[in-house]
């Protein structure tokens, strides 16, 4: 459903504001979102400043050093720091991207840092996911054959395989998802962008001999036909992959197999 | 859900944080304007409907859509009609799997740039016409 408005235990009010690095003469101002599960108080916006001398260039680099040197409580998830993990996905300056390959200076003044919007927190930058990827598994992400397997591997032109790309290299971050209007008020029904681009990765794939049932599983008012191009997804995939692009495609299939 | 909460978790912060974008005010504004036409055809159906009730009803509702409030309404409506049907358009190119490179924010913008100015071409034509 629609809802403009945050309930009441998630409205963010304004937090601490963390004292300045002594001696530092380049610092960079950082507002964190902030939630704490183990205590009663809303979530609130904490001020931070970064000594940039001191400091690596991306907003993840950022948000490890105020962990290591001004507050150990701060959380978020990170792993590859390269953007191939998807792990460090939250929203900076009102866009969903990844930590490790946004740099603080693309921001212009204070940078502002939020989980992925309209989800559920568990802790400071850290969303429940749960749902999302049950959403991918639900899409059922893997080879699907009828005829029996060949001795060697199964084979693919190099124009089918081409097909592919632009497709397989999502790394299910979550940022599309959690960039659309219609995921948000609907992400109990509606798949999502990445989980529909996950689809169509092994729809459009030669060597998947399921594409029909795939499709049928996806004909539904919701699960697919929530997608109102609004292209949030493609405007912000850290990976430059087009999710809308991907639905689309889908949708013209639901079309061209009734002809 | 596997764990339990200690409580209710909160719902991160969505509409107010999110940067706008062409695409993204260009859906909104799709579904103002188609639902402002619901509105606007209830109008126009009020003066169907006075038109074959007599001139005394007829009158009544052409001194209202006379008015500078009347003529507000309708000049909304105008623009509502365009810009629903032009933003119409574009979500069908968009259908056919076309547009959605970088050029998906010029179309999105062509929509608003469009319909402001057929808007006015119509209600140049009209006031022209009845001058």
């Amino acid at each position: 459903m629609v809802e403009l408005t945050l309930p009441k235990n998630s409205r963010v009010v304004e937090g601490k504001t963390w004292p300045k690095p002594e001696g530092a003469t380049n610092v960079e101002e950082l507002r964190v979102y902030r939630y704490d599960p183990d205590s009663d108080a809303n979530p609130r916006i904490d001020t931070y400043y970064v000594d940039r001398d001191d400091c690596g260039p991306m907003v993840l680099d950022a948000l490890i050093w105020i962990k290591n040197n001004v507050d150990p409580t701060l959380t978020f998830r990170r792993s590859c720091r390269e953007g191939i993990c998807g792990s460090c996905a939250m929203n900076i300056d009102g866009t969903n991207t990844l930590a490790c390959t946004c740099g603080m200076d693309e921001s212009k003044g204070a940078v502002k840092v939020y989980p992925l919007p309209h989800m559920a927190v568990v802790k400071d930058l850290v969303p429940d996911l749960t749902g999302f990827y049950a959403q991918h598994a639900s899409i059922e992400p893997w080879l699907k054959t009828e005829t029996p397997e060949p001795s060697a591997e199964w084979k693919q032109s190099r124009e089918d395989r081409e097909k592919l790309d632009g497709l397989y290299e999502c790394i299910l971050c979550a940022c599309c998802s959690a960039s659309c209007p219609s995921y948000w008020w609907n992400s109990d029904r509606y798949l999502g962008p990445a989980a529909l681009l996950q689809a169509y990765r092994w729809i459009d794939d030669s060597r998947d001999e399921a594409t029909g049932e795939r499709l049928d599983n996806l004909e539904d008012p919701f699960r697919l036909y929530r997608c109102h191009t609004i292209m949030n997804c493609a405007n912000t995939c850290p990976k430059g992959l087009n999710p809308a692009k991907a639905i689309a495609e889908i949708k013209k299939k639901m079309v061209t197999r009734q002809l | 859900m596997t764990d339990m909460p200690a409580r209710q978790r909160p719902i991160s912060p969505h509409l107010t944080i999110y940067r706008l974008t062409w695409t993204m005010v260009m859906s909104i504004v799709h579904r103002v304007t188609g639902s402002a036409l619901y509105f606007g055809t209830l109008l126009f159906t009020w003066w169907l409907v006075a038109a074959a009730s007599g001139a005394k009803y007829f009158d009544t509702a052409n001194a209202f859509f006379g008015s500078w409030f009347g003529q507000l309404i309708l000049l909304g409506y105008t623009w509502s009609l365009v810009h629903h049907m032009l933003g119409g358009i574009r979500h069908f190119i968009w259908d056919t799997g076309r547009g959605h490179g970088p050029e998906r924010q010029t179309l999105a913008r062509m929509t608003l740039i469009g319909s402001v100015a057929i808007t006015i071409l119509l209600w140049a034509m009209a006031l022209l016409l009845r001058s």
